[in-house]
């Protein structure tokens, strides 16, 4: 990764809500065609982080640039520009698959051509052709999750963010996502991903820990190994959270 | 936009997917519109009359064996003074009474004037006014048969003939109806249209997708737009419906044009879809917004004018009702299809209504969040 164009910036970042502070001055870079981890026990403060970014939640003070864009002024221009899948499923369970690519492309401002196309390549690469007629209610969490990453990424933004994509998924498909997200790595959209699982972090390019609020190291996976000493990211992890307060 | 089109697609989609939205959008103003009317008329039929006859002539013997006959009273007593039929009234065996004052024959005869005095038991009061109204209505039928007779005798040929009207086309138990139904249909609209939108925008919410939408650069006009025509839609069909019950049943068909009765509709149900939809940006739950909606329409519909007379309440209420919606689709809806008004008769209702629904549909506007 070359000193190039940083995608999101971070400065200083908070929310409250009241006196509580969900998310405490984080400040970091991520750059294009990044994978970049997002670690954090329960509560730490990922996703409140994570909706900021988004433009889902104004931030209580700090500062951010997403693609360029100021998360306070220009949110519907972020909004253009990325992709989130939230933690909790949220497509349409009563929409068939179908419906949900083309409703989703359709606000996103995708052509008639294009979503076609799109529906298309997104259920033969998926394998969901004989089940594209069902209702999304009806699919296995693993399907779901990576036809709620695809979709997430329909209209090829330049970021896409991933709250806890793989969590209570099977190792088969936690592997399977991760091909996915590798492809849409290999096409320039930069991954931001969280997870509880130690062997996704290893898949990151580089990876930052958030601690009650506070985000406490960031780094690459082998930097942070040799900097605590120990040889995996599980001690790695567990060295830090075991300080956390919070927790769920 | 090209947006809407496929919100509503989904909208649509989502609606007629669900078979209990369906059923109770099509059943609900069917069973309304059927059993309200019906129950209404059993405790009508069954109003207790107490008679006071100081006249005793050929002419209030008449009179009572009409109001009788009519079939909706039920003689409690045929009393000597109006203390003895009060105290049936105190003792709620009788919800009203009928004095005839002495003289009653030889007025009307003479003087074509009769004095008749009708008291109403306040416990049981819309039994009791009904029933009131019907035994008005039935001494006005008397009275045109009296004059009608009369008026055959050659010495009373001066009084001009056009005054006389026969009052025999009016039938009690069907003005009942033709009064309740276009209310009961004002009523059904409002709440199925503002349930409806209260409750979708907060399911979205409860169930998380309303995240995936706010993570969009969809417009906040277009947004709720595209949950405000299908709801739209829908309740058009449902009215549309209550007409054809109201027609087929009822017999009701409305005087006035059907572009005035619908034209209003279309605005009002824009008013009524607003609140719904405003009402759900205030509220994270499909329970809170339950229960918003329900005091809403709680007030909406008493202060209404359906069951209670707007020209009968305090001033205070009086001017509360200007606020009220429902007040107005009620009125117009009795005023197009009994009276037969027309456009310019319903302008003040239509503007009033116009403005509320601008108001409550930029107030959701700006109320609905995607970031908060
Ligand atoms: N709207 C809110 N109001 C008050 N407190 C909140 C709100 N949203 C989040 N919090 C609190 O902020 C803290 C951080 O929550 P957040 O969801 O960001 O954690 P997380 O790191 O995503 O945890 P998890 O791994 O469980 O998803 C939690 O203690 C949570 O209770
Ligand atoms: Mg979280």
């Amino acid at each position: 990764m070359a000193a190039d164009e940083k995608v999101i910036v971070a400065d200083k970042l908070t929310k409250r809500f009241g006196d509580f502070i969900a998310t405490n001055e984080i400040t970091f870079e991520v750059s294009k065609g990044e994978i970049f981890g997002f670690l954090g026990a329960n509560g730490a403060g990922k996703t409140t982080a994570m909706r900021m970014l988004c433009g889902l939640s104004a931030p209580t003070s700090g500062n951010a640039q997403i693609a360029g864009y100021d998360i306070y002024s220009q949110t519907e221009l972020i909004k253009k520009n990325i992709g989130y899948m939230s933690q909790k499923f949220s497509l349409y369970e009563n929409l068939t698959i179908l419906e949900n690519i083309e409703f989703f492309g359709g606000i996103y401002g995708l052509t008639d051509q294009q979503i076609k196309v799109k529906t298309e390549e997104l259920v033969n690469r998926l394998g969901l052709k004989s089940e594209a007629k069902k209702l999304v209610g009806s699919l296995p969490l693993g399907w779901k999750q990576k036809l709620s990453f695809s979709v997430a990424v329909l209209h090829e933004p330049k970021i896409v963010f991933l709250d806890e994509p793989t969590g209570g998924v099977d190792p088969v498909t936690r592997r399977q996502f991760w091909d996915l997200i590798y492809e849409a790595a290999d096409r320039g959209i930069t991954i931001f991903v969280t997870t509880h699982y130690m062997d996704e972090a290893e898949y990151c390019n580089r990876i930052s820990i958030m601690v009650d609020g506070r985000l406490e190291v960031l780094d690459t996976p082998a930097n942070l190994k040799r900097s605590f000493g120990v040889g995996t990211m599980d001690e790695v992890f567990y060295q830090l959270a075991r300080s956390a307060k919070r927790g769920d | 936009m090209r947006t809407l089109k496929f919100l509503l697609r989904k909208e649509f989609r989502q609606i007629f997917r669900d078979k209990s939205i369906v059923a109770l959008i099509f059943f609900m103003p069917c069973i309304q519109l059927i059993v309200m009317p019906l129950a209404a008329d059993y405790e009508v039929r069954n109003v207790n009359l107490a008679v006071v006859d100081h006249d005793k002539s050929p002419y209030s013997q008449k009179l009572i064996s009409k109001v009788i006959a009519s079939g909706y009273f039920k003689l409690q007593g045929y009393n000597a003074s109006f203390k003895e039929a009060l105290s049936l009234i105190e003792s709620d065996q009788a919800d009203l009474i009928l004095e005839i004052p002495q003289g009653f024959e030889r007025n009307l005869i003479r003087e074509d004037k009769q004095k008749l005095f009708v008291a109403v038991n306040a416990i049981n009061g819309t039994k009791a006014n009904l029933g009131g109204s019907y035994l008005n209505s039935i001494i006005g039928a008397f009275n045109a048969d009296i004059r009608m007779q009369l008026i055959q005798q050659p010495r009373f040929s001066q009084f001009p003939v056009i005054d006389i009207v026969p009052s025999n086309w009016f039938n009690p138990v069907l003005n009942y109806k033709i009064y309740i139904v276009p209310g009961i249909l004002a009523i059904l609209v409002t709440m199925v249209g503002g349930f409806l939108s209260a409750l979708n925008i907060v399911k979205e919410k409860e169930i998380g997708t309303i995240e995936q939408i706010n993570v969009t650069p969809i417009k906040k006009h277009i947004f709720i737009l595209g949950k405000l025509i299908p709801f739209w839609v829908l309740a058009f069909i449902i009215f549309t419906i209550g007409l054809i019950l109201a027609r087929v049943f009822y017999g009701i068909a409305p005087i006035g044009s059907l572009f005035v009765l619908y034209l209003f509709i279309a605005v009002y149900l824009l008013t009524v879809l607003g609140f719904g939809l405003l009402v759900s940006t205030f509220c994270d739950t499909q329970q809170q917004a339950m229960f918003i909606m329900f005091f809403f329409m709680m007030v909406f519909i008493l202060l209404g004018g359906l069951f209670t007379s707007i020209d009968s309440m305090p001033e205070w209420a009086k001017l509360v009702t200007r606020l009220n919606p429902v007040r107005y689709m009620i009125e117009v809806m009795r005023m197009v299809i009994l009276k037969g008004s027309g456009l310019r008769d319903v302008l003040p209702h239509l503007a009033a209504v116009a403005i509320m629904a601008v108001v409550l549909n930029g107030w959701a506007i700006l109320n609905y969040k995607k970031t908060n």
